[in-house]
């Protein structure tokens, strides 16, 4: 499959690149990793007439982890994620996650940034943002703003993001120190996307959850932040009633469509499982 | 249509194409370069046929544009061999323990458990396993292919202690 044609440009800085994005208008497309969009332009379920690859961008490859304040640039990749030290031990479950995407060779290449701004409800990426309550950099031609991952999803493939805008940064702070986090997601076999996955990252004191956050993947149009599922564990020792509440909170909100990997009730209950599996994991995890 | 001119060392050669902006590096290997070492297996990013070593990591080429790969260096199967011409350990491991039956696969599994090794020289079955989950082989089960690469583990620890 030898995709369409298009003029490729690998602009040297962020403002030449956002200047070519102007000029071409929605004829062109940011080229990341190219690991969603080049299957995509195989199929032609996209047709750039312009790419611009950002790779030559070195400010776009940094990890900054200062205190508890975290800045991943858009072009870090997502084995360069699982490679972090001071990632892994601040917030490892941006680890647990990227271990479960994909293969090596794709995790190789495919970005972070990529990954939060495709839009694809299949990437892992965009609940665990949520979750987190990270915080996406766009730059365009009239500067640069902060959107919230919560709220940067409209339905699948539209984000808030503009034509015109690169995504340059995620930011968020940390969660506090012991901290437990787990990803669950069920898949087929290596390289599938989810029948379901959750997130959650939650801190306990005394045997008593003091806070809690829940992101679901693959389940509806965009990624879900579940916070009623999330609300259901605060307060509790997280036994089996709160779980269970969870479980009922996140299937209540969770809307997938029947695929190839099994008719909508079926995802629902796998919704429930994996929240379940989450939380235990990340009870487990916390100190 | 745009026409790239791509310079890349492959193999410990410098190569220049030049090539439609659209080309894949899987078709400049092969159709280009007559490098027919990494094949197209199953062109949708799965199989792991098309893997080379691209700036010293494992990528799949059929996922790879031409200007993307401007300026990098790999390593194919072909570029595998010692330079006295001798099989590379991994090689005489698959060769001696019937790491593949057809073949189709294994210069991709090759090329891939050589990286594998680079980065964890003495990796244990479940980090073969995974290392390897990103080439898909029909014929053997796996089973001889996480054998020869063990067996290879160990020749290039021993190799590397005689040296
Ligand atoms: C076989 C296979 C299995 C996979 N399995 C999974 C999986 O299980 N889970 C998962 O999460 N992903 C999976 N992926 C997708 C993979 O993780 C992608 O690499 C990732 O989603 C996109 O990253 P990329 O850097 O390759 O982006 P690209 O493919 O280059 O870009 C994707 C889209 O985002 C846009 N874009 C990219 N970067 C920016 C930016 N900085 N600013 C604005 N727009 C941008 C592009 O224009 C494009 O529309 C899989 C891919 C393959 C081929
Ligand atoms: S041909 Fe490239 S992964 Fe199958
Ligand atoms: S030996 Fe035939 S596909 Fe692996």
């Amino acid at each position: 499959m030898i995709p369409g044609s298009f003029e490729y440009h690998r602009p040297p800085t962020i403002s030449d690149a956002v200047g070519l994005l102007v000029s071409f208008g929605d004829d062109a497309l940011i080229l990341a990793g190219g690991h969603s969009l080049i299957p995509m332009m195989k199929l032609r379920m996209a047709v750039p007439e312009y790419l611009i690859d950002l790779q030559d961008i070195s400010s776009l490859k940094s990890i900054s982890v200062e205190g508890d304040q975290i800045t991943l640039g858009a072009m870090v990749t997502q084995a360069e994620l699982i490679a972090s030290s001071a990632l892994s031990e601040k917030c490892p479950i941006l680890q647990t996650t990227s271990l479960q995407i994909a293969d090596p060779q794709i995790r190789n290449v495919g970005t972070i940034g990529g990954n939060v701004a495709n839009g694809d409800p299949g990437n892992d990426m965009p609940a665990v943002m949520q979750l987190l309550d990270a915080t996406y950099t766009l730059v365009g031609p009239n500067g640069e703003r902060d959107v919230k991952a919560r709220d940067f999803y409209e339905t699948a493939y539209f984000t808030e993001r503009a034509d015109d805008e690169i995504l340059t940064a995620i930011k968020f702070t940390a969660p506090a120190a012991g901290h437990g986090s787990a990803y669950e997601k069920q898949k087929r076999k290596i390289g599938d996307y989810a029948t379901a996955a959750a997130g959650v990252v939650l801190t306990m004191a005394d045997g008593i959850c003091t806070s809690a956050s829940i992101g679901l993947t693959n389940v509806a149009d965009t990624p879900l932040w579940a916070e009623a599922s999330a609300a259901a564990l605060v307060g509790t020792s997280v036994d089996e009633p709160a779980i269970k509440a969870a479980m009922d909170a996140a299937k209540a909100i969770a809307d997938p469509a029947q695929d190839s990997r099994g008719p909508r009730e079926f995802r629902i209950h796998v919704t429930g499982i994996m929240v379940q599996r989450a939380i235990q994991q990340a009870v487990k995890n916390a100190q | 249509m745009q026409k790239l001119d791509i310079k890349m060392n492959i193999n410990g050669a410098d190569v220049e194409v030049n090539v439609d902006s659209r080309t894949l590096l899987i078709h400049i290997l092969r159709e280009e370069l007559n490098i027919t070492g990494p094949h197209i297996g199953c062109d949708t990013t799965h199989c792991g046929a098309c893997t080379v070593d691209l700036d010293g990591k494992s990528v799949k080429a059929c996922t790879i544009f031409a200007g993307q790969a401007n300026g990098t260096t790999i390593k194919t199967i072909e570029g595998m061999a010692n330079a006295d011409g001798t099989l590379h350990a991994l090689q005489a491991a698959f060769k001696d323990n019937h790491g593949l039956q057809c073949g189709f696969c294994t210069p991709g599994m090759i090329v891939r458990a050589y990286r594998l090794l680079k980065e964890n020289p003495n990796p244990t079955e479940t980090e073969i396993r995974y290392g390897i989950s990103g080439n898909l082989c029909r014929c053997t089960g796996y089973q001889n292919i996480v054998k020869s690469i063990q067996v290879a583990a160990t020749e290039l620890s021993q190799q590397e202690a005689a040296e």
